[in-house]
């Protein structure tokens, strides 16, 4: 037997396994999770610490979780990007250490975040174990994504625009706002579903941050909890829990898959376009 | 003098405004990472003014209420899981990106790349109740008591193999072409082709691939936190349960409090700089391969 022919057997076993393997999880997931799941279950309050009842309140919590952490990230890692991409050379000092800045904290583990979050936004600022700790954690860890995929977006429109606008007489500012960020736009949105889906994802940082309580929030100064740390908690501290968790964490996994099946679509049809713009 | 003022090379007011605010934007973002280092440090300065760091290694034992901080067994548990992490997904990683780019049939490429990066999107608290609920029982029919060394080994290789295949991908689609076609023409195999040729030339983005899998690992607490059983020791075996540093952050901060909240972000300082030495080296692979 050749080299090369085990070498191609190998590899396709490897595809194979990851694949199965891929499959195995998802219909694993999708018995357990199907047989609690129904619209009750997405609409009534957790009963039994979560061994019954549902999961609407720690939806709900999820979700403000997000918007708080999309609406601080957005405009901030929009602006960084702009910065990095319009106002400054790619080899100016200050650009350069913006982005060694932001891949460090692209690397940050989720826990040290956690920490973080719980000295500077529950303690030092005094906003306690609430939502709004919570989200402000998740838009510090969401930054170098949203920043990320803006840069690419702005770096591939087109030095042209960038010419016929300054000839034209347009400030820099009218030059984004009708030319460049337009077409950057799919780039844009791809980044924004990745960063949905990156908040949506975490727990670590959240246990201490945002805590546990599964209430119903009443305002974003509320504790609130997570579906990612309903999981953690339901597999973890509550016995005979694990249907329950089976159904959470199979709502999770669609929600993730349906952000992230967006945010991809997003950036073929954005990588399609430049090729027919060029 | 009408053009001296309407001069497009200096930026007109309302761009210099602009300008201002993007900076302040700019150096907020940059500034988080410094933020978090300056309250990981204030965090742990109780500890660290009347406790020298020599003694969070040669201590007797963890017990941080009886003033014990020694935290090697959890260092080794976090660098052996991590190791036994990558070690595996390296070679599964690199195999799956050689199919999709020298073996599969592009369509079949392109939904193998689709599958990777939906596996990267799953969160690790499912990637953990998949690894407690399905694995763990396995592995305890072979030795018990299933939550292990192994698990948790096993669980982050998953959780890290998308990375490892993403960017090795990405490195083997910088190999020049030319490359390619001179092999093609030399009449070498498929194999000698990726083993001489792409390998080699991919070398330096496999290499800052691997650190980036490696940093995911290290870092990693939910997964592991619930797979590994979380008792604090030196494993003796891979099915003997341990304690990472991340889960044990994740488990006692609940009601941790002064010393022992400040030994805590010791932990997380430890853990910080192990991430930062191997971005360092990840940084340094990356731009050994722009010279290529």
């Amino acid at each position: 037997m050749s080299k090369d022919f085990l070498a191609t057997v190998m590899i396709w076993l490897t595809a194979l396994l990851i694949s199965g393997f891929f499959l195995y999880l998802l219909t694993d997931m999708l018995i357990h999770g199907l047989d609690r799941l129904s619209w009750a279950y997405l609409l009534d309050a957790p009963l039994d610490a979560g061994r019954s009842g549902g999961i609407a309140p720690i939806v709900t919590a999820t979700a403000i979780l997000v918007l708080i952490a999309i609406i601080v990230a957005a405009p901030l890692g929009l602006a960084t990007a702009v910065l990095l991409t319009e106002f400054t050379r790619q080899k100016s000092h200050f650009g350069r250490f913006v982005e060694r800045s932001l891949d460090v904290l692209a690397s940050v583990p989720s826990i040290i975040f956690g920490l973080f979050g719980n000295a500077f936004f529950c303690l030092f600022l005094g906003l306690g174990f609430s939502l709004l700790s919570g989200g402000l954690t998740l838009a510090c860890m969401a930054l170098p994504i949203l920043i990320r995929s803006a840069v690419e977006g702005l770096r591939s429109a087109p030095d042209e625009y960038r010419l016929a606008a300054a000839a034209l007489g347009m400030t820099r500012g009218a030059a984004l706002l009708h030319l460049l960020l337009p077409t950057a736009a799919p780039a844009l949105a791809a980044g924004l579903m990745l960063g949905i889906g990156r908040a949506g994802a975490e727990t670590a940082a959240l246990i201490f941050t945002s805590g546990y309580v599964d209430r119903m929030p009443e305002s974003w100064f509320d504790s609130g909890r997570a579906l990612s740390v309903h999981i953690y908690d339901l597999a973890m501290n509550v016995p005979g829990g694990d249907a329950s968790a089976h159904a959470a964490a199979l709502v999770l996994v669609l929600l993730l898959f349906t952000i992230n099946s967006i945010a991809m679509g997003l950036t073929r049809r954005w990588q399609r376009g430049r090729i027919h713009s060029l | 003098m009408i053009w001296s003022w309407h001069n497009i090379l200096s930026l007109s007011r309302t761009d210099s405004i602009l300008a201002a605010l993007l900076r302040l934007c700019a150096l907020l973002s940059a500034a988080i990472v410094i933020l978090i280092l300056l309250f990981l440090i204030s965090e742990s300065w109780p500890v660290l003014q009347h406790v020298p760091l020599s003694r969070f290694i040669s201590d007797a034992s963890w017990h941080p209420a009886q003033g014990l901080y020694n935290i090697a067994p959890m260092l080794g548990a976090t660098l052996l899981s991590s190791l036994g992490a990558v070690l595996l997904a390296t070679p599964l990683g690199i195999a799956s990106a050689l199919f999709c780019h020298y073996y599969a049939p592009t369509a079949l490429a392109i939904w193998h790349r689709r599958t990777i990066a939906l596996l990267a999107g799953i969160p690790s608290v499912v990637y953990g109740f998949w690894g407690l609920t399905t694995l763990a029982p396995l592995i305890g029919r072979l030795h018990p008591p299933g939550v292990s060394l192994l698990t948790g080994i096993v669980v982050l290789t998953m959780m890290i193999l998308p990375t490892v295949a993403l960017t090795v991908d990405a490195a083997l689609a910088g190999v020049p072409a030319a490359y390619l076609r001179g092999a093609a023409a030399l009449g070498l195999t498929r194999w000698s082709m990726i083993n001489g040729v792409v390998l080699p030339a991919a070398r330096s983005g496999i290499a800052s691939g691997i650190m980036l899998a490696a940093v995911r690992a290290i870092g990693e607490t939910m997964a592991i936190l619930m797979v590994a059983g979380n008792v604090v020791q030196y494993p003796d075996s891979l099915f003997a349960s341990v304690r990472t540093l991340t889960a044990n952050i994740a488990l006692e901060m609940a009601y941790a409090m002064g010393d022992h909240r400040a030994a805590l972000f010791v932990t997380g300082l430890a853990l910080l700089a192990m991430v930062l030495l191997l971005v360092g080296f990840a940084e340094f692979f990356k731009q050994d391969a722009a010279h290529v």
